[in-house]
């Protein structure tokens, strides 16, 4: 009976966290990271994680990432528990994660090169063809520290939707970046997606980038990280993070958010 | 580029000069302080008759022998003590404490165990290199920012792929650093067993030194120090120093 559910859900559900819990014990610290969280993401969802730090919004990605384990509960894909992290699953990381004794073209590369099923020109094709959309074809020879923040994360971007995943996973990725470059971004990412459907699981703790990017807002509480609320944000694409509807559906979301933080605090 | 040449020539000749007038001033016995003149006198009288040539190959030989071992031990095991506890707590601990034992404190121990033999002089360099690389190895491979290694997981790279694509190149530069380290330690075990140890197999610039010294012959002995001294000095310029430059062209670090 529960086969014949999972199987109709197969074509629509494309991620599903069942009940997790995580704990993260050192010497001196028990931390209860996450606790009983449950979501369910269908496939080209555009699905935004946000929260304060520390409410265990970036361990959930890294679980379904396959970086991580989680300690009660599971995450699948595609109706697979996921043991460990795949090429169809990639993570697009905060920080500059990008290698430098690389090139820009050697980092797109990277991801590739671990697919066997690809010629050698088959890879390169796909590497331009991606430092093309996100903008950077000229700069493919470049050095990486010869590159600015947002053209940074634009190669980080690339070397991400490379090896053709079908969920991308995001922490954070323009934390770093001023305001214009991000701007810029928001507009690429959604295009980026529309045009290639994929699913994506986005963390930040930026509530109206959250709404700009995301179809469904998920708002996280911590000490120990929970699901708190769900927002559907039905406004139509692509976004403009500084329209006035736009700001309304974030003024909402953060009064809730700023309730939950001061019962903690006061808590 | 070339007014920094002109600064540099200025300043050795400057030094040169100095050094000539000291000498003129005659402070000191001519003995003790020879005048440059004398000095590359000495040098070109060694030169014409072979020694400094022979001695500067035997050096060098021993020299690479022994830094090439040290090197072949001293990397991997490095990289051991990195990656697993128990390679640190053992391997790691004893190197630790054996670099901070003076190279020439194995030569008496070197002698006794392999008498004057080229072996004796093996010895002394690679116990001279080795601690210290494993020091510089393990220190390089744990200061690499764990999100490369996350971000080469999560693509779907494991085990000896991350190892030598991700953590091999990430500590190129700490490695490449620890080596350089580590030549100038091989040089100074080798010039403190060749100065103590005679060995019939090779007289190297150690000798050479040390039998200036019993001669009273003070140009010899500057003569083979600046020899020494350009030798190490053309092995930076021409072998580290190219390697350091564009990684850090690469990796963006470069000095202005």
């Amino acid at each position: 009976m529960q086969n014949a559910e999972a199987l109709s859900d197969v074509v629509t559900t494309k991620l599903v966290v069942d009940h997790i819990s995580k704990w993260f014990r050192t010497s001196s610290l028990n931390v209860h990271a996450l606790d009983d969280v449950t979501l369910r993401i269908t496939e080209g969802e555009f699905v935004c994680l946000v929260g304060p730090s520390g409410c265990g919004k970036s361990t959930l990605l890294n679980m379904i990432a396959g970086l991580e384990q989680p300690d009660r509960g599971f995450v699948q894909a595609d109706g697979r528990t996921i043991d460990g992290p795949g090429p169809h699953r990639l993570m697009m990381f905060q920080e500059a994660a990008l290698f430098p004794w690389l090139t820009v073209l050697g980092n797109v590369l990277f991801g590739l090169k671990l697919i066997d099923e690809l010629s050698v020109s088959e890879r390169r094709e796909r590497a331009e063809y991606f430092l093309e959309l996100v903008g950077l074809k000229r700069f493919i020879h470049s050095n990486i520290h010869e590159l600015s923040g947002g053209m940074k994360q634009r190669v980080a971007l690339a070397r991400a939707l490379a090896p053709n995943p079908s969920v991308l996973l995001m922490d954070e990725p323009f934390a770093a970046l001023d305001a214009l470059t991000r701007e810029q971004l928001y507009g690429d990412i959604q295009r980026i997606w529309s045009q290639h459907r994929k699913t994506i699981v986005f963390v930040t703790h930026n509530v109206r980038e959250a709404v700009c990017l995301g179809d469904r807002v998920i708002l996280f509480s911590p000490n120990p990280g929970r699901i708190r609320e769900e927002f559907q944000i039905p406004l139509p694409r692509l976004r403009d993070i500084n329209s006035v509807d736009l700001a309304r559906y974030s003024t909402e979301i953060t009064r809730v958010l700023k309730g939950y933080v001061q019962t903690e605090v006061a808590g | 580029m070339m007014a920094r040449w002109l600064a540099a020539s200025a300043f050795f000749i400057a030094l040169i000069v100095a050094w000539q007038l000291l000498v003129a001033a005659k402070i000191w016995s001519p003995l003790l302080v020879p005048s440059p003149w004398s000095v590359l006198e000495y040098l070109r009288s060694a030169v014409e008759d072979g020694t400094l040539w022979e001695s500067a190959l035997v050096t060098v030989r021993r020299l690479l022998a022994g830094y090439g071992l040290g090197i072949l031990v001293g990397l991997p095991l490095g990289l051991l003590t990195a990656s697993f506890r128990w390679c640190q707590d053992t391997i790691g601990i004893l190197a630790l404490g054996l670099q901070t034992l003076p190279s020439v404190c194995w030569v008496p121990l070197a002698l006794l165990w392999f008498g004057q033999t080229e072996a004796a002089m093996l010895f002394v360099v690679v116990m001279g290199t080795v601690w210290s690389l494993i020091i510089a190895t393990d220190n390089g491979v744990r200061t690499i920012p764990p999100i490369y290694t996350r971000a080469a997981r999560s693509m779907g790279s494991t085990g000896f792929h991350t190892w030598t694509h991700v953590v091999l190149p990430a500590a190129l530069p700490f490695l490449l650093s620890g080596m350089k380290q580590s030549w100038a330690f091989a040089w100074r075990s080798l010039m403190a067993a060749e100065i103590y140890v005679t060995i019939l197999t090779g007289f190297g610039l150690g000798h050479l030194l040390h039998y200036g010294r019993e001669l009273n012959a003070m140009d010899q002995v500057i003569g083979v120090m600046l020899v020494i001294v350009l030798i190490g000095l053309t092995v930076d310029k021409t072998l580290f120093a190219p390697i350091e430059r564009s990684l850090h062209r690469r990796w963006g670090t470069a000095r202005q």
